[in-house]
């Protein structure tokens, strides 16, 4: 065993054991407890939670290898603006309101505001939304174990699985919110740590936010000598109108999550709403600034050694290369194709190798030549970032097939203890199709999650928007809108995504030049025309229900919101 | 708060995006304008955003008096 593998070990197993011992500490017997914490988390803490459910694998491992290596730079900041950018929306148009409803989960809000028809295709919207991001986590946890335990990916999915399916089960939410304020802070410090070293290392600046402005211009000199295009040009034309789309759809979809709304129920009171979503705003800045520093730091580092010619010398890259990470360009072999005695990364015909996204992040300290112990460190905050979000999931999951489905559907007068059963048997079947798709994957992770977002955008934005700020918005219009939007972004998927990837993929040219990831936009307009046209033509919502949407807006507590919010209404 | 929704657009999808290249001719600190609006400036406006509403919206709960224990109790224990 290596000294890295050495080092990760350690640090997996510490961290893996501390949130065990959170989750069993925590453990809970209520259904109110497993939804929502009983409503009793302090703000920092739950914004720490709220910061650790949303930043997922996505964020953590591939984010910057986007920005790097699949964007070139400038084009990867609609992931960060999209991704943080919603969290504005979020926090000013929905989450204090939804708060103030006093509801657990979104199909609750819906089939309340609603009715159980629109419950119904909001629970179907949130299954499919929560699965395929919880797919990205696990095939993240797989690239991570991977690597690092030298084990088929396949068997790093299933030792994922047994540790997500212990402590989301046993936990429920309370478990699961304060093992996500330990994973915030192991993500938080594994992310900083190797970014204020390389920082450091390279350019006497130790904060990378302000370092990596120096390496800008060396950085554009070595990519145009390897012949990669600008670091920092903006785009233009179709480039430009992608780049709005996906950067749009990955805020509006950010804003309709369903695990990331349900948090703002675990908030003590509305007050505490907001300042969750100020504490959360600000742990996920301090990942997402840094970011675009690992990218560049770690685009930095390879294109100068590949300029040097010394690329396959590296341990790091034969290490990767050894779990078929890091590819010829065909996906095979590596091979000194052009016969000049190095092995070449270059943006030009000259290319011999493909590094996979999902790598950079997890092989920047060792690129960066730091030493094991933050190898090891990374690969821990990677695994904590997976595992944080898809228990958080899980949990959306569970929540919609055991209250909104088995609860309020077939049979309404189970006991507590029979409706945590349902729950818990609902999230070990969810795991074991997260699993198995963790295993085929239909992409590598940062695109499986773009794909969740445009499905949430399209489906769920509309309707919660349009639920508390019109109250002349209808139940059919809801429910419609909601299944067209859901459609066809789904159909714009099946039409587009390559037909390797999956046996009902089309693999077809692109409508109008709109990229599949930027086209939940586009879906979320459609749901908005929808909704808003059926609603003109259907029966409006009850007179108690118009007076109750438009006091969710007062400052302060109604009587019509205080009974709403005990059940008498 | 339609104010707040203003700057969130003309930051993002303004600086970062549409006006990105035009700013890119500035530079600062070795960052072309666009880029480091694009990579590092909008998220910290958003912060700034977010803490001016929370700020914002304690300021108008205090002013109708609203005390944080008229929250207390709303979530709804079945």
């Amino acid at each position: 065993m290596s000294e890295i593998q050495v080092w990760t070990l350690v640090f997996v197993v510490l961290t893996f054991s501390v949130y065990i011992y959170v989750a069993y500490a925590s453990r809970v017997s209520d259904t109110s407890g497993f939804y929502v914490a009983g409503g009793g988390i302090p703000a920092p803490a739950n914004g720490a939670a709220i910061a650790a459910d949303w930043m997922s694998a996505a964020s953590f491992i591939s984010m910057a290898g986007l920005i790097a290596l699949a964007y070139n730079g400038y084009g990867g900041s609609a992931y960060l603006m999209g991704w943080t950018g919603g969290y504005v929306l979020l926090a000013l148009l929905l989450a204090p309101y939804l708060r103030k409803f006093g509801k657990y989960t979104i199909p609750d809000f819906v089939g309340d505001r609603y009715n159980e028809t629109a419950r119904l295709i909001a629970v179907v919207c949130a299954i499919v939304v929560s699965l395929t991001y919880v797919v990205g986590q696990m095939a993240g946890v797989g690239v991570v174990f991977g690597r690092f335990l030298q084990v088929d990916t396949e068997v790093g999915v299933l030792i994922g699985m047994a540790i997500v399916l212990f402590y989301a089960v046993l936990g429920g939410m309370k478990g699961i919110t304060w093992t996500q304020v330990c994973q915030y802070s192991v993500l938080i410090v594994a992310y900083l740590i190797p970014a204020v070293a390389i920082s450091a290392k390279i350019t006497d600046w130790p904060l990378p936010q302000v370092g990596f402005g120096q390496i800008l211009a060396e950085l554009e000199g070595l990519q145009s000598e390897l012949g990669f295009g600008s670091y920092t040009d903006a785009l233009t034309g179709s480039g430009q109108f992608n780049m709005f789309l996906l950067t749009a759809t990955l805020m509006f979809g950010t804003a309709g999550l369903p695990h990331v709304i349900v948090r703002f129920y675990t908030a003590k009171n509305v007050r505490a709403a907001r300042y969750s979503a100020l504490w959360a705003i600000f742990f996920i800045a301090l990942l997402y600034t840094t970011a675009p520093t690992v990218a560049a730091f770690a685009k930095y580092n390879i294109l100068q050694t590949s300029s040097a010619g010394t690329l396959a010398d590296q341990s790091w890259f034969d290490k990767w290369a050894d779990v078929g990470l890091i590819t010829g360009v065909d996906g095979g072999a590596i091979v000194d194709l052009n016969g000049n005695g190095a092995i070449d990364f270059a943006g030009s015909a000259g290319n011999e190798v493909l590094i996979n996204n999902d790598i950079l992040v997890l092989a920047s300290p060792e690129i960066g030549g730091l030493p094991a112990p933050i190898v090891g460190l990374v690969a821990a905050g990677g695994l904590a970032a997976a595992l944080s979000t898809a228990s958080g999931l899980l949990l959306v999951i569970s929540s919609a097939v055991a209250n909104d489905v088995y609860h309020k559907r077939i049979n309404p007068a189970a006991p507590e203890k029979r409706q945590l059963l349902v729950a818990r048997i609902s999230m070990a079947v969810a795991v074991l199709v997260a699993g198995w798709l963790g295993i085929n994957p239909p992409g590598f992770a940062g695109q499986v999650v773009a794909l969740a977002f445009g499905l949430a955008a399209a489906s769920f934005f509309p309707i919660l928007v349009l639920g508390i700020f019109w109250k002349k918005c209808t139940a059919a219009g809801a429910a419609a809108g909601m299944a067209v939007g859901l459609a066809i972004t789904a159909a714009y998927f099946v039409w587009t995504l390559p037909s390797e990837s999956a046996w009902f993929f089309l693999g077809k040219d692109p409508i109008l030049d709109i990229a599949p990831v930027g086209f939940g936009f586009i879906g979320m307009l459609v749901n908005f025309a929808v909704t808003i046209v059926v609603s003109q033509f259907t029966t409006k919502p009850s007179a108690t229900m118009q007076e109750l949407v438009e006091e969710i807006r007062y400052p302060g507590r109604t009587d019509l919101v205080a009974k709403h919010a005990q059940g008498d209404v | 708060m339609s104010v707040l929704l203003a700057i969130w657009a003309l930051v993002s999808f303004g600086a970062g995006i549409f006006f990105a290249d035009a700013l890119n001719n500035i530079e600062i600190g070795g960052f072309p304008l666009g880029f480091w609006f694009a990579n590092q400036g909008s998220i910290l406006v958003f912060v700034a955003l977010i803490a001016i509403y929370v700020w914002r919206m304690d300021k108008l709960d205090k002013k109708y008096g609203i005390d944080v224990d008229d929250y207390e109790g709303e979530v709804h224990h079945s």
